[in-house]
């Protein structure tokens, strides 16, 4: 029981990491009807920027000064590149972007190396926040702090679980970040702006509206969003040259599950497959076993043996891929779609 | 013949005996011509590429759907065929070396009947979106499932296997080649006729506005659905023809970085011409055969290039040729050499620069070990030294300037010449 | 006019047809029956759904509720291309091209299924004997044969609107919906347009949304007035010009205005 409080509260974290980062593409999608497939590479560029910001001037100033940087490199982009490529389409849009996904890449390869960096938590934030010990008498108690030594050991038939005081920051983090994005969109005239600008541009620039100016405040904001995930989530889970192409398919997932262009949808998707994946990793069942505790057992010979063995834990990355395929299958539009292609 | 369409097929029939001779001249040619080993590994894979990458193609430049994740159905018919391999040489099977790619195919098919029917229910940017999602899936699959994709090392079999039939065993690289030469040369014919049928036509047709496709009489997703299976046939028999090559195949066949090669290549060749991917593959080849060797930084210089090409060039090499071709055709190719000889001038101390730039970074970052020396087309720099970084700095902006001069002068002349071409046109649609 | 629940005769039937999006009604139980044969012009002021009636018959849109019937068969609900095949075909009111592909290979599409030819990828265009003939035919028919092999992008605007017809007439459906297809056009542009129109329907049942009346009383036999959503007269040319609530639709208050000075008010 103390192990499902701690995943799940640590499974909602990741999901909201993973609305961060779908959130802001879902908008600038909303906004411009294009995919950035770039999006997770600005993610990766927010964790390195931090890396080796936060060494010369500290996590917290640099939880500021990335996104900002990130956000005026995604402008840039837009202005210079994106844009010249607006009017040949969508495929081409996603194919620019797709360019500089990969461009991002080799420049992050060439500037930090192959392999991962020592990206940390800083030790302000690296405690326990709190313990959840499952008393033997079946009553669970929770303890602020570490776990301790003493209540938790193996042989006074306690179980403790940890839940660390990074992912609750996080949580906040990204939560404070969303409230702040939903009182810009809806309650602040820009907002209005961009609301207007996304559903009729030309006429919103009829109306004397700078709307290439708001895609390009949109598309850096949104990689903003992207860079201050990257700065929270690249101590949390690694951060190497690779992140954004892993990362990148999975937020492409969530978006069409939770259906194109809808931020609630997103958001539904996101917590739904960051429990899952979170969840998964300690399910150790399989359809084999499912038939072994049925009294079938599947013997070694089947030949869909290899098929059957294998474990829902095991099949953990390919989650939310299986997820992608059955809602296609059952409900094409997502889970809240709206917009269309 | 005055063809005033700029992106057809041209439907001259002698033309078109004449250019497939052509091919299969240069096919049976080329071995002779390029003797050396690596030449003869660079046109065995240029013949695997030209056939995925051609059925690459198919999706994109003849139907408007983007995949990124083609490789799965060349990767696993490259599975298929070389599972198939396995069980010829232990005798399971009795089929000769010369049909594996056809399982290759088949499995490719397979696959992409299954995934199809659901990729294709979505078009456009979600449709992408799926194929990333399905390659990223079956990748990772590849690591759940040794018995299928032989884990870490793959699975490996003999192409030497089977009764030889004239005396061919496979054994010589030289056999492979024509072997892949014979593929190629069919695949690409059936390919192209592919385009000249009601189903490649109305392909196009959703290409070109999937909305009205409905409302004459035709079910768009149903036409994209038989594409996508056709396809991948095609690509899995590429595939097939890999795993004979290599004699191992391993899960990085469907992975994401074939699937992004695939999709970079064809479309620097040119999406919008048949032969586009052609000139795509060859490319590929020589990029990830030759300019691997000589630079670190290949895959950054192939990214800036693509990202140039996306914005200036979206047609591709092929389209740049054509527009060329069509411009000679009405005899003005010879008013612009003087601009495109100001154009490549000032773009060769341009790109100097830059590379220069990036190789330095490079050495530095890789290959620290080694010393702050360079040598970089026969000249020694020091990466340390700031006259090395001004030099280059300085040669990156003064190209820059020039070439911006040339490019406006070289645009201005071009837009003359397309005027007068349209005049000239009218002119003779009047008649 | 009374309603008869048999269809007998009868090309396009809409009864008591509604559409809504969200909570706004656009169509509000539109009613009519088009006689085989025939050939109605539909008008109305801007913004009364004369397009979105036209997306509706098509299978462009799903109706709210209401019957729809292609010759006696309920078509609603149905997806595009089954009604295209049962034989009802439409053009749009913004050329709906293949803008790739040559004036030729655009009909030439939209002749395909209605000759047989399914998902074929085993026979070559070229050979298709009967396709081309037809293709030919209708290139001829609505007169672009001297830019048989240019792409659409390069044509003029009437040109383009030409091949909008062709296009929607190549399949041999016999129920035809053009959506305002001389918009845009010249006087006399339109009047060899009108004319090439009535070659092209010949035979055939035919509902234009029409705004310019010379065409639409020089060429219909019925007229439909469609105004909020509901379809308020469906006469003879001469009967909805006399017709006091089409009066009233389209002058509005002006009517009860001058009414009202002449009576000196």
């Amino acid at each position: 029981m103390e192990t499902f409080i701690v995943f799940f509260l640590n499974g909602i974290s990741y999901g909201l990491l993973l609305f961060m980062l779908s959130s802001g593409l879902t908008l600038i999608f909303s906004m411009m009807g294009v995919l950035n497939f770039a999006h997770a590479s600005f993610y990766m560029v927010g964790a390195y920027f931090a890396y080796a910001i936060s060494a010369k001037i500290g996590f917290f100033p640099a939880l500021v000064v990335v996104p900002l940087l990130v956000g005026l490199l995604g402008a840039a982009f837009e202005r210079f590149s994106l844009r010249k490529v607006h009017h040949f389409g969508h495929v081409p849009e996603l194919l620019v972007t797709f360019g500089l996904a990969y461009v991002i890449e080799q420049l992050v390869r060439l500037t930090w190396g192959p392999s991962t960096v020592d990206y940390r938590i800083p030790d302000l934030l690296s405690g326990t926040l709190f313990t959840v010990v499952n008393l033997a008498g079946d009553n669970l108690q929770f303890m602020a702090g570490a776990r301790d030594p003493i209540l938790c050991a193996a042989d006074t038939g306690n179980t403790c679980t940890q839940f660390p005081v990074y992912r609750a920051f996080m949580a906040v983090v990204a939560l404070f970040m969303l409230t702040s994005l939903w009182l810009l969109l809806t309650r602040t005239r820009v907002g209005l702006i961009i609301q207007a600008a996304l559903t009729h541009p030309d006429m919103a620039q009829a109306l004397g509206h700078n709307v290439p100016r708001v895609m390009m405040g949109v598309f850096g904001g949104g990689c903003a969003l992207a860079g201050l995930a990257g700065v929270i989530g690249g101590n949390a889970f690694i951060t190497e040259p690779s992140m954004a192409a892993s990362l990148g398919a999975i937020i492409f997932v969530v978006v069409v599950v939770g259906g194109m262009g809808s931020l609630a949808g997103a958001f539904l998707a996101s917590i739904l497959i960051g429990l899952m994946q979170t969840f998964a990793v300690i399910a150790d069942v399989s359809m084999a076993t499912l038939f072994q505790s049925l009294g079938s057992p599947v013997s070694f010979e089947h030949w869909a043996y290899p098929l059957l063995k294998i474990t829902i834990s095991e099949m953990a990355p390919i989650l939310p891929y299986l997820l992608l395929v059955l809602m296609l299958i059952l409900r094409p539009k997502g889970l809240l779609g709206t917009r269309e292609e | 013949m005055a063809n005033n369409t700029i992106y057809a097929f041209k439907p001259v029939n002698v033309g078109r005996w004449v250019l497939w001779s052509l091919f299969a001249l240069v096919l049976i040619m080329a071995p002779q011509v390029f003797t050396s080993g690596t030449s003869l590994t660079m046109l065995t894979k240029m013949g695997i590429g030209i056939i995925i990458c051609l059925s690459y193609n198919m999706l994109l430049g003849q139907g408007g759907m983007l995949s990124f994740g083609h490789a799965v159905y060349s990767g696993l018919g490259a599975f298929a065929a070389v599972h198939a391999l396995v069980r010829v040489s232990d005798g399971l099977w009795n089929l000769p070396v010369s049909l594996v790619p056809m399982v290759g195919g088949l499995g490719g098919l397979i696959v992409a009947a299954l995934f199809g029917s659901v990729t294709t229910k979505k078009s456009g940017t979600t449709f992408a979106m799926i194929t990333l999602g399905i390659g990223a899936m079956v990748f990772s699959m590849s690591l759940m499932l040794p018995e299928f994709f032989g884990g870490e090392g793959g699975i490996s079999a003999n192409r030497m296997v089977g009764e030889p039939v004239w005396g061919i065993t496979f054994g010589p690289q030289i056999q492979v080649y024509y072997l892949i030469a014979f593929y190629c040369f069919i695949c690409t014919v059936l390919m192209f006729a592919f385009t000249q049928t009601p189903l490649g036509r109305m392909l196009n047709a959703v290409r070109d506005n999937p909305e009205r496709v409905e409302f004459i009489g035709y079910d768009t997703q149903r036409v994209r659905y038989i594409a996508f299976m056709i396809a991948g046939f095609f690509a899995g028999i590429g595939g097939g023809l890999h795993a004979i090559n290599d004699e191992i195949v391993t899960a990085e066949v469907v992975g994401a970085e074939y699937s992004g090669m695939y999709l970079l290549f064809t479309f620097l060749g040119g999406a919008l011409f048949f032969f586009g991917p052609i000139i795509g593959a060859v490319l590929m080849v020589f990029a990830t055969v030759l300019l691997h060797e000589l630079t670190n930084a290949w895959m950054l210089y192939l990214g800036i290039i693509f990202l140039a090409m996306v914005m200036y060039a979206p047609g591709g090499i092929a389209s740049l040729i054509m527009m060329n071709v069509r411009v000679a055709a009405y005899g003005l190719l010879r008013r612009l050499w003087v601009a495109y000889l100001a154009l490549f001038g000032t773009v060769i101390p341009l790109l100097l620069g830059i590379t220069v730039m990036i190789e330095m970074v490079y050495h530095m970052q890789m290959n620290v070990g080694m010393g702050p020396e360079m040598t970089f087309l026969g000249v020694t720099l020091r990466v340390d030294a700031v006259d090395a970084w001004v030099g280059a700095l300085f040669l990156t902006l003064t190209g820059a300037a020039l070439f911006e001069l040339a490019r406006r002068e070289f645009v201005h002349q071009w837009s003359d010449v397309q005027e007068e071409i349209e005049a000239e046109q009218l002119r003779r649609q009047m008649h | 006019m009374t309603q008869s629940t048999s269809s007998a005769g009868l090309a396009l039937e809409l009864r008591d047809v509604r559409k809504s999006f969200g909570k706004t009604e656009i169509i509000r139980g539109a009613s009519l029956a088009v006689k085989q044969g025939e050939r109605v012009a539909l008008i109305g002021p801007n913004g009364a759904g004369k397009s979105t009636l036209f997306n509706l018959i098509s299978g462009r849109m799903p109706v709210s509720s209401g019957e729809i019937l292609l010759n006696g068969e309920a078509i609603h609900g149905k997806k595009p291309y089954d009604i295209n095949r049962r034989g009802l075909a439409r053009s749009f009111q913004v050329s709906n091209l293949f803008p790739r592909l040559s004036v030729f290979e655009n009909i030439r599409c939209a002749v395909l299924w209605s000759m047989g030819q399914r998902y074929t990828f085993w026979r070559f265009l070229t050979d298709l004997t009967e396709v081309n003939r037809r293709a030919e035919e209708v290139l001829d028919m609505i007169r672009l044969r001297r830019k048989r092999d240019t792409s659409v992008s390069l044509l003029t605007y009437a040109e383009q609107r030409a091949l909008e017809v062709g296009v929607t007439i190549a399949g041999g459906g016999n129920v035809i919906l053009l959506d305002e297809p001389t918009a845009g056009m010249s006087k006399s542009e339109t009047a060899n347009f009108v004319r090439m129109i009535r070659e092209v329907t010949e035979g055939k049942t035919l509902l234009t949304v029409e705004h310019d009346m010379g065409v639409v009383f020089g060429l219909a036999d019925r007229i439909a007035v469609l105004v909020y959503g509901e379809v308020i007269a469906f006469d003879t040319p001469e009967n909805v010009r006399a017709n006091e609530r089409v009066k009233e639709a389209y002058l509005g208050s002006t009517l009860a205005d001058n009414q009202a000075a002449e009576a000196g008010v």
